[in-house]
């Protein structure tokens, strides 16, 4: 590995691996490497015994639970947004090709204890027994506004200037009830909390309208997301092989794999079994970067295995959960996800749920009781709390460009703005996702 | 009378190996019918197609990507294959024991009904004179049987056993049970957006 190359990308997770494929596509040559045997970093999906080992459950995995080979349980639950960014980076990249999607099936909110499904359009508001008579109308309106906006054309803001605006005001505008809100902000914005009401009203326009245009964005959907056979695992992988595809250079199981600096501090290269790769510049995950991040807080997450869907989904086999702060008495919400054999990630007949949340006590597994509790018997669980980071700096003084955790956020939106700041600082150039032309040739051997 | 396209299967085929091994030569030679003295190494291979029709079947061929380079293939590039093709070089015992961790980790966490082949290629540098051979014909027959594995020597070069090798498992392929079902996948690539129905009504 005595080489030069241009970019060395230290951590497989899903972000060093789309900034890998993208630097593979724009002819950088690329080093990836791995302190793990396994792709995937934080984003992989684990078989049972990866994960019974990974919690120190003790013992070995329960005969019960099937298969271990056929489990890939993510150790990052989240959902793709069916006309997200991350779809289009998918779709540019080509790397669509090496995966198969699947729809989840419904997308429900908590409100006083009760499971309801999300009203997305202005029919399913019509429908909805979360709202009464005349609250249907004004949320009817509301979601037609949503719907026919056009940031480019004032014709379709109906005289609201969304950027002064604050959220709270358009609300105020609908008339609409604060249950109404809630569930708009919480279940289609899909905030984490209520400091969104005082910003401009623009940024959560665009977000109700995201959910509304993934849900139509391919026939027959039942909710905005989608997500991959055999698990989001897959993602990272898939990216990688597109960077190996255009040059790149895999090296896995590189357990001591150590950042260089030169006397400036800036970094040169990186070490392993007492070899000297030099570069460029340094990607990765905070996790190879000692004294160069900070943490931002901890996301508490419960991995359950169920011989049944969750109760009051309509027996799905995935599904997502809102609980708002306030139908739980916190100051963020908390997030149940749901996959089945149907997803390939767990053996027939079984069923794994998530539950999320930001930390906010000493006692992070006890908040969890809200969530949890609708999940009905459960067979096997694992907990635990990851803390997030953030790197320092931006990179341009020391050639490091680190990635920042992934939050307890529910869809891969934020994953992807932060691959595109990356992105853009590598590169000086900015990621466009405005188009959905490939941008690589499809090429066959 | 040509089958019905429609009904053909695609089968996933993937084909893993040592580097230099004739992977690459022995796709060429079973798609194309060509073979170059100096194949360069894999490193930009999406997959080729070909399709079987006495067979009503279509191999999706995947050749690796230069991944293998340091035994970094991503396991997704195996996920779902119907088939595998492991490769070794008759004059290398290296590559021998390579095939061998190969279908160790395919048995471990691979499709359970997957056919596997072993393919040992290079037989025309020792046809007549065998003194370079390393990995003698019985033990890799021995090995493949004790494996459940279908065995065969080729020569991409000479173009010697390589149709009967994908022709083998063309015949070999379960008729009914397609691992790569694809019921209810959500086509990404398809840039229409579907028609935003619920607007358009009236209440
Ligand atoms: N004599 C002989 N040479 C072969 C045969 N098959 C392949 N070769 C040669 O062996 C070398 C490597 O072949 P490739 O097909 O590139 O091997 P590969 O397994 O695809 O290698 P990577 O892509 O690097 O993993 C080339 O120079 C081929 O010409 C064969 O049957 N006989
Ligand atoms: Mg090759």
């Amino acid at each position: 590995m005595d080489e030069e190359y241009d970019a060395i990308v230290l951590g497989t997770g899903l972000k060093e691996c789309i900034i890998s494929g993208l630097l593979s596509v724009d002819k950088y040559k690329v080093l990836h490497m791995d302190r793990n045997a396994y792709y995937g970093g934080e984003s992989a999906s684990l078989s049972m015994s990866q994960l019974w080992e990974k919690c120190g459950n003790g013992g070995s995995p329960p005969a019960s639970l099937g298969a271990n080979r056929d489990y890939n349980i993510d150790m990052v639950p989240k959902f793709i947004m069916a006309n997200g960014q991350l779809v289009r980076v998918l779709i540019r990249t080509t790397v669509t090709r090496y995966l198969e999607f699947k729809a989840v099936d419904g997308s429900y909110v908590v409100n006083k204890g009760k499971v309801n499904k999300v009203p997305a359009t202005d029919m399913e508001a019509l429908r909805s027994s979360l709202m009464g008579v005349f609250e249907k109308r004004r949320a009817r309106s509301f979601f037609i506004y949503v719907q026919e906006y056009e940031e480019k054309d004032p014709r379709t803001h109906k005289g609201l200037d969304l950027n002064t605006m604050t959220m709270a005001q358009v609300y105020a505008h609908f008339k609409l009830e604060p249950m109404t809100i809630e569930f708009i902000g919480h279940a289609l914005a899909l905030h984490r909390d209520d400091s969104y009401l005082d910003k401009p009203a623009l940024e959560t326009v665009k977000k109700v309208k995201l959910y509304h245009d993934s849900l139509v964005r391919y026939p027959d959907l039942r909710s905005p997301y989608i997500y991959p056979r055999y698990g989001l695992g897959e993602l990272p992988q898939a990216f990688a092989r597109l960077c190996a595809v255009y040059g790149g250079t895999y090296m896995l199981n590189k357990s001591d794999a150590e950042v260089v600096y030169d006397d400036n501090g800036k970094a040169v290269g990186v070490k392993s079994e007492g070899e000297t790769a030099k570069c460029k510049f340094v990607v990765g995950d905070p996790s190879y970067f000692s004294n160069k991040y900070k943490k931002t807080g901890e996301v508490v997450r419960a991995v359950c295995i169920l011989n049944h869907p969750i109760p009051n989904t309509d027996n799905a086999h995935s599904t997502q959960i809102i609980l708002p702060q306030k139908q739980i008495g916190r100051r963020s919400d908390m997030y149940v996800f749901c996959c089945s054999y149907a997803h390939c990630v767990a053996p027939q007949g079984k069923w794994i749920a998530f539950v999320s949340t930001t930390v906010e006590t000493q006692n992070p597994e006890a908040e969890l009781a809200p969530g949890l509790a609708l999940l009905g018997p459960i067979e096997e669980r694992f907990v635990q709390v990851t803390p997030i980071y953030e790197p320092h700096e931006d990179g341009k003084s020391d050639n490091c460009f680190i990635s920042k955790g992934y939050d307890a956020s529910t869809h891969f939106e934020d994953t992807v703005n932060d691959v595109i700041d990356l992105y853009q600082r590598i590169t000086g150039k900015v990621l466009d996702l405005s188009s959905e032309d490939p941008m690589v040739a499809n090429t066959e051997v | 009378m040509m089958p019905d396209l429609a009904q053909q299967q695609s089968a996933k085929l993937v084909l893993l190996g040592e580097m230099g091994s004739g992977k690459s030569s022995l796709v060429l030679r079973f798609v194309k019918g060509q073979f170059f003295d100096y194949q360069e190494s894999t490193i930009g291979a999406a997959f080729l197609t070909k399709p079987l029709p006495e067979y009503n079947v279509k191999f999706e061929i995947w050749d690796t990507a230069g991944q293998e380079r340091y035994h970094s293939l991503a396991p997704m590039y195996y996920r779902g294959a119907a088939a595998a093709i492991i490769v070794y070089d008759v004059t290398s015992a290296d590559s021998f024991v390579r095939a061998k961790n190969w279908v160790k980790e395919l048995q471990r966490t691979g499709n359970a009904n997957m056919i596997m082949a072993l393919a040992g290629n290079k037989a025309d540098l020792v046809k007549g004179d065998s003194s370079s051979r390393q990995v003698p014909t019985e033990e890799a027959r021995a090995y493949a049987d004790e494996h459940g594995l279908y065995f065969v020597e080729t020569s991409a070069k000479e173009a010697t056993n390589v149709d009967e090798l994908f022709e083998e498992i063309a015949k070999r392929l379960p008729k009914a049970e397609v691992p790569r079902q694809s019921s209810g996948s959500v086509p990404l690539e398809q840039t229409q957006p579907a028609q935003a129905s619920s607007s358009k009504c009236c209440s």
